[in-house]
């Protein structure tokens, strides 16, 4: 048989003359196909790069050489390496005359160039030129580059052309100049706001490719804004209707199906247009239901049309008859051996779960399957399904599976998103906080790093507020089960920083509340933290804070407080440290623990976290004390606004509200006046001393600052103090407003802050928990598999819905749809009169509805269907992807001949000349040998064409490479191999 | 945009046929292919032809040494991708007479050239194999 081959290809090769390739080109290629490895392929780059540098700045390269030398570069730059030296070069190619250099210029150009690149200016030039070309291909290969190059600044140069070209007497300009139009909306949606219309118009071509690809810019305007385009539902039904009839030519079929990929985006702009809308999708049920009933479920690309059936029938108003439809196709997709299928089937029970809950029940075995299936991409479908299905009787048992599988993958981006949907779950239906506290503590254990900041606020505000109001015994038991669980926790080594940071602040709140655990264990283990993260400031400070609580309560409680030495080597280092908020921590630590319980109980009181930090803005706590300072012989305050002039403008705080500060002086300064600060500086001093002793050493200077300007603002006075900005806020406020109610230390004032940020979620939680505690999964004595598909879908039929987006509201009502719909049908159907007769196949009058009759011969009996007993039957079902072999005339000679090759198994000199196969080839023994082993083969693709039929092709193909010097029985046949046998 | 990107990578791995749809710097796509494919060329033929990559999907097939690799936005019917990719196979086909590898090495430009017909700005505008090819066939004429 090989030997027939190669001395056919022999026979052949005097035909044709080569590929008009160079021997040198032929051989780059060749070496490339070749090369085993990566850095081999690197290596005849790079020495290729060597050869075109000095090679294409030669001068007088004739231009077919040349044309070899940009693909050159294009192969360059696709195997990853720079060809920047060249770009001028493909430039200068797309001024060629020569049509396929011209396009080999841009092709390149497009390849190798961003639209942002400075050398698209030289070429805007040339597509002017183009696209005013007489030479149709010119145009369209003008167009395919202003589709790939043009930006928002050289949209105004194209734009009145391509526009003008829309209505181009050849159908593929006109196509191709609406997608530059929609290319240009995609860049830059104002620049063509006012020829959008144009996609309307170009709906009603005459010819389907430009109506095809009308599709897309449409979908896209109706995505953005689809109440202006309600009107166009008629059409894109009428459409919808004739591409599923049969009315378009044949070459628009594919594997018998009639144009599937129109069908697809019409299908998908249905579902656009039809959601909420009970008038819209009342129009659409009939022709959603025929697709349904016509498409063949044994290909895939039937199958891709009744996926995207479904997604439609899901997305408009529901109809039942239609669900039911949907349904069954849902359930052959499940159940199919084929996973490609099951994974359809997985996405489309998800989308069809929101319009009919009750569907999951009956594929509650083969989702499970999918769940623990070895295949990646099907488990995270699924679990995609289980997250739409999810209530408080299921949560339990998704989340548990979603946190397992989150564990045992590496993708921080889908680790992040799966963190984040566990996370959300818990939060909205988690059964009892205690559930969600370990939860979360799995989360945070294992995608720490990943998740929102925010997630950990609120599980510290979760943690903090409890159940909410009235019971307290439930709190606290909510909390000793958390501190526990973090002393459990604690000793796991790399344990990521916001975790750490939430088991600091539990710890320092409520590690001492129940009285289990003696303050020097819990101090213990903070510093264990702290000592763990040396390199994280953050965690430091949480530690730091925690342990300044702890002694705290020790000391409000009357306890005496004796520091662990590591505690208090930790504080040493700390008050040592380079950051100064660790300083400042620290030093608030060591004064802390000096004070009397009385001061203590002030500062930090216990369990205090919950309580609004009221802030005294005027400091009228002050006012006796200015007063008697005024009596004194101070001077009165004078606002800062006025002060401007008195003191020297470094001490401004630089973002006031005035202009005029802003812009330049043109004065000298003013000499600083001394005593004006300093005095109001000694007497500011005293209240603070007062209260709290311990702080005048570190930070005399903030406190003067702040007590300069003791009526403006807090904020305002922190803008004062510029570099020290930690440091005062945090002693400034205890210190002149420790009468306000709960003067709580600074970080847990900062706790407060951040927690007070959060949004409404947190009360929602525990809203929910009192509503669902009550309901568990019930858990069935059967198989494992059966145990949890009764908890996963056990509670369906009884439970809440969860989401309401399945709500539909007939929002408009679309009255003047049937009037303008009038104006394009009866504009296309004058067209139609006008149409010359030279056409082979009658035009498709798209919007024409009246006309019942078919022209196109639909075969009654399918050739294909009778071959599945023959072949394997998913090789056969796309045996006819050649679209032109459909017509039922051709079925006997095709069977017979299918008849006879199992029978005989032996080359058989049946010679048919399909009359649809252009070349009219004899069929040879190359067709009996494909056929054979495409039918033994075990790793054919589902679809198959009918090989063979060009077997004199190969023949001579190989026979010219083996001239070029390029053998298949080198290193690498497979290079040879044909990719469809 | 529905397809950001079609692949053509042999079994080892190396590329055939690289277009983009929205651009990536040389780094960038050196770096993705590498992933995708071993994403990819990791898997077993019984496995699922769809994966999932960062935000968005890959649909991807075999033909005998060859994989097409498309990239698309999730919300592409992914079946109806795994099919094109068929077509655009059978348009080759059709056009180099039992395509392979090497055809697509020797005439990286023609492929190009069908692809543009057939795809642009992301989306699928042409799906009949004699529109394709007219333009290619009359431009080898010129």
């Amino acid at each position: 048989m090989e030997q027939l081959k190669t001395i056919g290809r022999e026979l052949a090769m005097g035909s044709q003359g080569g590929f008009g390739q160079s021997k040198e080109f032929l051989d780059l290629v060749k070496s490339i196909g070749e090369a085993r490895s990566k850095a081999e392929e690197d290596r005849i780059v790079l020495h290729e790069i060597e050869t075109l540098k000095r090679r294409i700045s030669e001068p007088d390269i004739p231009k077919r050489k040349m044309k070899e030398y940009i693909i050159r570069l294009v192969y360059i730059e696709m195997l990853g390496h720079d060809a920047s030296f060249g770009y001028i070069h493909a430039v200068k190619m797309t001024h060629d005359d020569t049509l396929l250099l011209k396009r080999t210029g841009y092709l390149a150009v497009t390849l190798f160039l961003n639209d942002d690149h400075d050398l698209i200016i030289l070429i805007v030039n040339t597509i002017q030129k183009d696209l005013r070309s007489d030479n149709y291909l010119v145009v369209c290969a003008a167009l395919n580059a202003v589709c790939r190059l043009i930006n928002e600044e050289t949209i105004p140069a194209m734009l009145p052309q391509v526009v003008d070209l829309l209505a181009h007497s050849k159908e593929a300009v006109r196509k191709k100049a609406i997608m530059a139009l929609h290319r240009f909306y995609q860049k830059s949606p104002s620049s063509v706001s006012h020829l959008v219309s144009n996609f309307r118009k170009r709906l009603c071509d005459n010819d389907p490719g430009v109506m095809g690809a009308t599709l897309c810019p449409l979908f896209d305007l109706i995505t953005i804004e689809v109440h202006s385009y309600k009107d166009l539902v008629v059409s894109f039904v009428s459409i919808l209707k004739q591409v599923a009839e049969r009315r378009l030519p044949k070459s628009y079929d594919y594997h018998q199906m009639p144009a599937p990929f129109i069908q697809i985006r019409l299908l998908k702009i249905l579902a656009l247009l039809g959601s909420g809308d009970k008038q819209a999708s009342e129009n659409m049920y009939t022709v959603v239901g025929d697709i349904f009933r016509k498409c063949d479920s044994s290909s895939n690309i039937g199958n891709a049309v009744l996926y995207e059936c479904v997604c439609c029938v899901s997305s408009i108003y529901p109809n039942p008859k239609l669900l039911e439809a949907a349904a069954d196709v849902i359930s052959r997709f499940l159940k199919s051996d084929s996973h490609n299928l099951k994974y359809m089937g997985i996405d489309s029970l998800g989308r069809l779960i929101k319009m009919s809950p009750e569907i999951a029940e009956q594929h509650q075995l083969a989702v499970i399957d999918c769940l623990e299936d070895p295949d990646d991409t099907l488990k995270r479908k699924t679990f995609e399904l289980l997250y739409k299905m999810t209530k408080s009787s299921n949560v339990e048992v998704i989340v548990d599976r979603m946190i397992d599988y989150m564990i045992s993958i590496n993708d921080n981006h889908y680790k992040t998103d799966i963190a984040s949907r566990c996370v959300e779950l818990a939060e909205q239906f988690a059964p009892s906080n205690h559930w969600f506290i370990l939860t979360m503590n799995k989360v945070f254990e294992h995608a720490g790093d990943l998740v929102n900041v925010k997630v950990a606020h609120n599980l510290m505000r979760l943690i903090a507020e409890g159940f909410g109001e009235d019971d307290d015994a439930a709190d606290s038991q909510l909390r000793s089960s958390a501190v526990e669980s973090y002393l459990h926790i604690i000793g796991e080594p790399k344990l990521p920083s916001v975790f750490l940071q939430v088991i600091c602040w539990v710890l320092g709140e409520y590690g001492t509340a129940d009285g289990k655990y003696s303050a020097s264990y819990i101090t213990g283990k903070l510093c264990d933290v702290a000592e763990a993260c040396s390199n994280d400031e953050t965690v430091k400070a949480y530690a730091v804070t925690a342990l300044m609580k702890i002694y705290a309560f020790e000391i409000a409680a009357g306890r005496k407080v004796d520091m662990l030495h590591e505690c208090q080597s930790l504080v040493e280092e700390l008050s040592a440290s380079h950051s100064t908020d660790l300083q400042q921590r620290a030093y608030e630590l060591q004064a802390v623990i000096c004070l009397d319980a009385h001061a203590v109980e002030n500062i930090i009181p216990s369990d205090a976290s919950c309580e609004d930090v009221e802030i005294d803005k005027n400091l009228s706590f002050l006012n006796s004390y200015v007063q008697q300072s005024m009596e004194n012989g101070a001077q009165p305050y004078i606002p800062e606004t006025q002060r401007s002039g008195m003191l020297d403008t470094n001490f401004r705080s630089q973002d006031q509200p005035e202009a005029s500060l802003h812009g330049l002086r043109f004065e000298a300064y003013e000499l600083p006046k001394p005593p004006v600060p300093s005095r109001i500086h000694t007497a500011s001093l005293e209240p603070s001393t007062e209260l709290v002793p311990a702080s005048e050493p570190a930070y005399p200077k903030d406190t003067h600052q702040v007590a300069t300007v003791p009526s403006v603002s807090d904020a305002g006075s922190s803008e004062l103090k510029l570099r020290l900005d930690g440091v005062q806020r945090k002693w400034g406020r205890p210190a002149y407003s420790s009468s306000a109610p709960s003067p709580s230390s600074s970080t847990s004032q900062n706790t407060v802050n951040g927690v007070t940020q959060i949004d409404a979620a947190g009360s929602v939680i525990s809203k929910a928990h009192k509503t669902n505690d009550s309901r568990k999964p019930r858990v069935e004595i059967s198989p494992e598999k059966q145990k949890l598909a009764a908890s996963l879908f056990g509670g369906s039929s009884q439970t809440e819905k969860r989401s309401t987006s399945a709500s539909h509201k007939v929002t408009k009502a679309v009255s003047h749809a049937a009037g303008k719909s009038q104006a394009p049908k009866s504009a296309v159907v004058s067209n139609q009169v006008t149409v010359e007769k030279t056409i082979h196949q009658p035009p498709p009058d798209l919007l024409d509805l009246g006309e019942p009759a078919v022209p196109s011969t639909t075969p009654s009996v399918d050739p294909f269907k009778q071959l599945e007993g023959l072949l394997d039957p998913t090789q056969v079902s796309s045996t006819a992807n050649h679209g032109a072999v459909g017509a039922a005339t051709e079925s006997p000679d095709i069977i017979a001949l299918y008849g006879k090759t199992p029978a005989s198994g032996h080359s058989s000199s049946a010679a048919i000349s399909l009359p649809t196969n252009g070349d009219g080839v004899n069929f040879t023994a190359g067709l009996l040998d494909a056929t054979l082993s495409t039918a033994h083969a075990g790793t054919t693709l589902p679809t198959q064409s009918i090989k063979g039929l060009n077997a004199k092709d190969s023949l001579e193909k190989d026979a010219l490479v083996r001239q070029m010097g390029v053998t298949p029985s080198s290193q690498n046949p497979n290079l040879f191999r044909d990719l469809l046998s | 945009m529905g397809i950001r990107f079609i692949l053509m990578v042999n079994k080892q791995g190396q590329t055939r046929l690289a277009q983009y749809y929205e651009y990536l710097t040389l780094e960038e796509r050196r770096a993705l292919e590498g992933e995708i494919v071993r994403k990819c060329l990791a898997r077993t033929e019984q496995q699922c032809s769809f994966v999932e990559h960062r935000n968005y999907k890959i649909v991807y097939r075999r033909y005998a040494s060859l994989f097409f690799l498309v990239g698309v936005d999730n919300d592409e019917n992914e079946l109806a991708i795994l099919e094109f990719i068929h077509l655009l196979v059978e348009t080759m086909d059709r056009h180099f007479g039992n395509v392979c590898e090497l055809d697509i090495m020797f005439h990286l430009e023609k492929a190009h050239f069908m692809l543009e017909e057939m795809v642009m700005n992301g989306c699928i505008v042409e799906t009949s194999k004699s529109n394709i090819l007219t333009p290619i066939q009359l431009m080898e004429k010129a």
